[in-house]
């Protein structure tokens, strides 16, 4: 003990002789700690991956069934606009129909009044009613769907009813489900348009508000057309978040698959026709049963081309005002 | 506190602060300053860094309003009316008195519709004829015309940053306001392209009043005819310490603190 303290302080006194290196250790160590967790997130990634490969891989071998009987053609899938599985008949279009004409009628509500609120939030409010607001909105993003899906059955639907009449508006119809649905996905396009519109450097307001423009005037000429890239890509995810929906329609919409352009007349769509079949006795590859497969492959179809299209969107003008 | 310099009987001033403060919250940041700024003259702001003088150049058009937490008291008085008066729309101060910033900040437009937003907000009502004529005399204004004539319609973000920090100069002409303020113009331009803007600066005295603030002392020594020197006090509040001719200024400060600035002993 005593003589390493010696050599400690010889080796202080030497400076640069050579001695005090020695103590200096850069040798390669063993940390089995950083391994084991790079390990684990490693993991971590792949189950993901596999389980989205899963699913796809499920999708496409049950469709492939589905498509293989012989009651069924592609042809008559993509064309027809009757989906009766008693008597045989398989065209998409009446479930997809209702799907367009739900989504449609959400993303008309969700789109001006996500991109006003956005709007006021990013460029007219107070740090203190933007610190009411914005939670506000969120907790309107964390109610249940199915919560969603009751209100409409028991508020907006009867609302209709008074406004149009109870022979124009059947009790399962579109309309509603759509209406809300719009107030479901408001809070996801009000949140990342807000993101966006944010993003936009302060000086480009300043170079707006310099040349005596007013905060509207800078707001719509400057800002929005600045934040379009994430507006886009918001409104796109909004739109498959519409698409995917269940619960809502599944309560509202109606059920019985039906080929009309009435939004006030009943129509399921395809999430809640999955969902109406498979929580019914089904046997195992009965046509019903590879039915639905068929359904949730076109939707995985739609939203995986959505996705791709926001991502895509995102790039081409990102950096726009860099 | 502050000095105030006699400004020249023949020629107007453009704009006066009289016992101007500024707040951030509690916070003073500017006190009591007053001093005239003469028209069609350039007037430099100089001093240390957080000495306010970025914060009085944008008290002259309220762009310190955008900031919530800010208060002005006093007056900034501009053709005989107090700019912080009950009754004043920021917006139309702003219109007449222009501002380009430290970074270059054009829009992501073309370069015609860089110089277009401003007329068209502020109500033009010309053709598209007139319109044209008008983007090229604010790009000749600001010596630009020459090097973008011909890619009008590309984005302001495809020219250089000394071009586009003209493009920015050409934008506040297109409003064609009285007075420009530019907040460091240059600090983020190269050598040349900060001359091509001093340059232009002296062009443009001839029908505009100008109020730089700069950290470049040769810059406030060439191109500026009067020269404003801002510190922090012991309350780190800004003061107007000394204000006259840039030749005074910096060949004989009345101020010892001016002098120890200008010859570089801080700051």
């Amino acid at each position: 003990m005593a003589n390493q303290a010696r050599v400690g302080v010889e080796g202080s006194s030497t400076v640069l002789s050579g001695v005090g290196s020695e103590t200096l250790n850069l040798r390669k160590r063993s940390r089995p700690g950083e391994k084991f967790i790079q390990g684990t997130l490693f993991i971590c990634g792949i189950i993901s991956i596999f389980t989205t490969m899963g699913i796809v891989y499920v999708l496409f071998t049950e469709s492939w069934r589905f498509f293989g009987s012989p009651e069924v053609s592609i042809s008559e899938f993509l064309t027809s606009t009757t989906w009766q599985p008693r008597v045989g008949e398989f065209g998409i279009w009446p479930l997809l129909n209702s799907t367009l004409i739900t989504s449609f009628i959400a993303m008309v509500v969700a789109t001006p009044l996500g991109l006003g609120s956005a709007i006021y939030l990013s460029e007219y409010a107070t740090p203190r009613i933007r610190s009411i607001l914005k939670p506000i909105l969120e907790v309107l993003a964390g109610i249940p769907t199915v919560v969603y899906g009751y209100f409409a059955i028991s508020f907006m639907t009867p609302l209709l009813r008074l406004i149009f009449g109870t022979s124009t508006v059947q009790i399962y119809n579109m309309a509603s489900a759509g209406l809300v649905m719009g107030i479901m996905v408001l809070p996801l396009i009000s949140s990342m348009t807000e993101d966006a519109l944010s993003a936009v450097p302060r000086s480009l307001r300043e170079g707006a508000y310099g040349l005596g423009a007013t905060r509207l005037e800078t707001a719509l000429n400057i800002v929005v057309p600045s934040a379009l890239s994430g507006i886009i890509a918001a409104f796109i995810i909004g739109i498959s978040r519409a698409v995917g929906e269940t619960m809502i329609v599944a309560i509202a919409a109606g059920a019985g698959p039906r080929f009309t352009f009435n939004p006030f007349e009943a129509a399921e769509t395809m999430t809640g026709h999955i969902a109406r079949i498979s929580s019914g006795d089904l046997g195992f590859d009965t046509i019903d049963y590879n039915s639905i497969f068929a359904i949730g492959l076109t939707l995985f179809i739609m939203t995986l081309v959505l996705n791709i299209l926001s991502g895509y969107v995102v790039r081409r003008f990102r950096e726009v005002y860099e | 506190m502050s000095v105030l310099h006699d400004p020249n009987p023949l020629n107007p001033n453009a704009i006066e602060a009289r016992g101007m403060s500024i707040y951030y919250g509690a916070f003073r940041a500017v006190k009591e300053v007053s001093f005239s700024i003469e028209s069609q003259k350039i007037t430099a702001l100089i001093g240390p860094s957080g000495c306010g003088k970025s914060t009085v150049l944008r008290s002259f058009n309220r762009m310190n309003d955008l900031i919530a937490v800010a208060r002005t008291e006093g007056e900034v008085i501009f053709h005989g009316q107090n700019l912080y008066g009950p009754d004043v729309d920021a917006v139309e101060v702003r219109r007449r008195i222009g501002m380009v910033f430290q970074k270059p900040n054009p829009f992501p437009k073309s370069i015609y519709e860089n110089i277009a937003f401003g007329p068209r907000i502020n109500g033009w009502k010309g053709t598209k004829a007139e319109m044209d004529d008008l983007v090229e005399q604010s790009l000749r204004g600001a010596a630009l015309w020459d090097e973008v004539k011909d890619k009008l319609k590309e984005s302001g973000l495809s020219l250089s940053g000394g071009q586009q920090q003209r493009l920015c100069i050409a934008r506040a002409l297109a409003v064609e306001p009285e007075v420009i303020l530019m907040d460091e113009p240059c600090s983020a331009l190269d050598p040349i392209s900060t001359l091509k803007i001093e340059e232009l600066m002296f062009e443009l005295r001839r029908q505009y009043t100008i109020i730089i603030v700069t950290h470049n002392m040769q810059q406030a020594a060439r191109a500026s005819d009067y020269t404003a020197f801002f510190l922090m006090d012991q309350d780190r509040a800004g003061m107007l310490v000394e204000y006259g001719p840039t030749d005074q200024i910096f060949k004989d400060p009345k101020d010892e603190r001016t002098e120890q600035y200008i010859s570089g002993r801080f700051g």
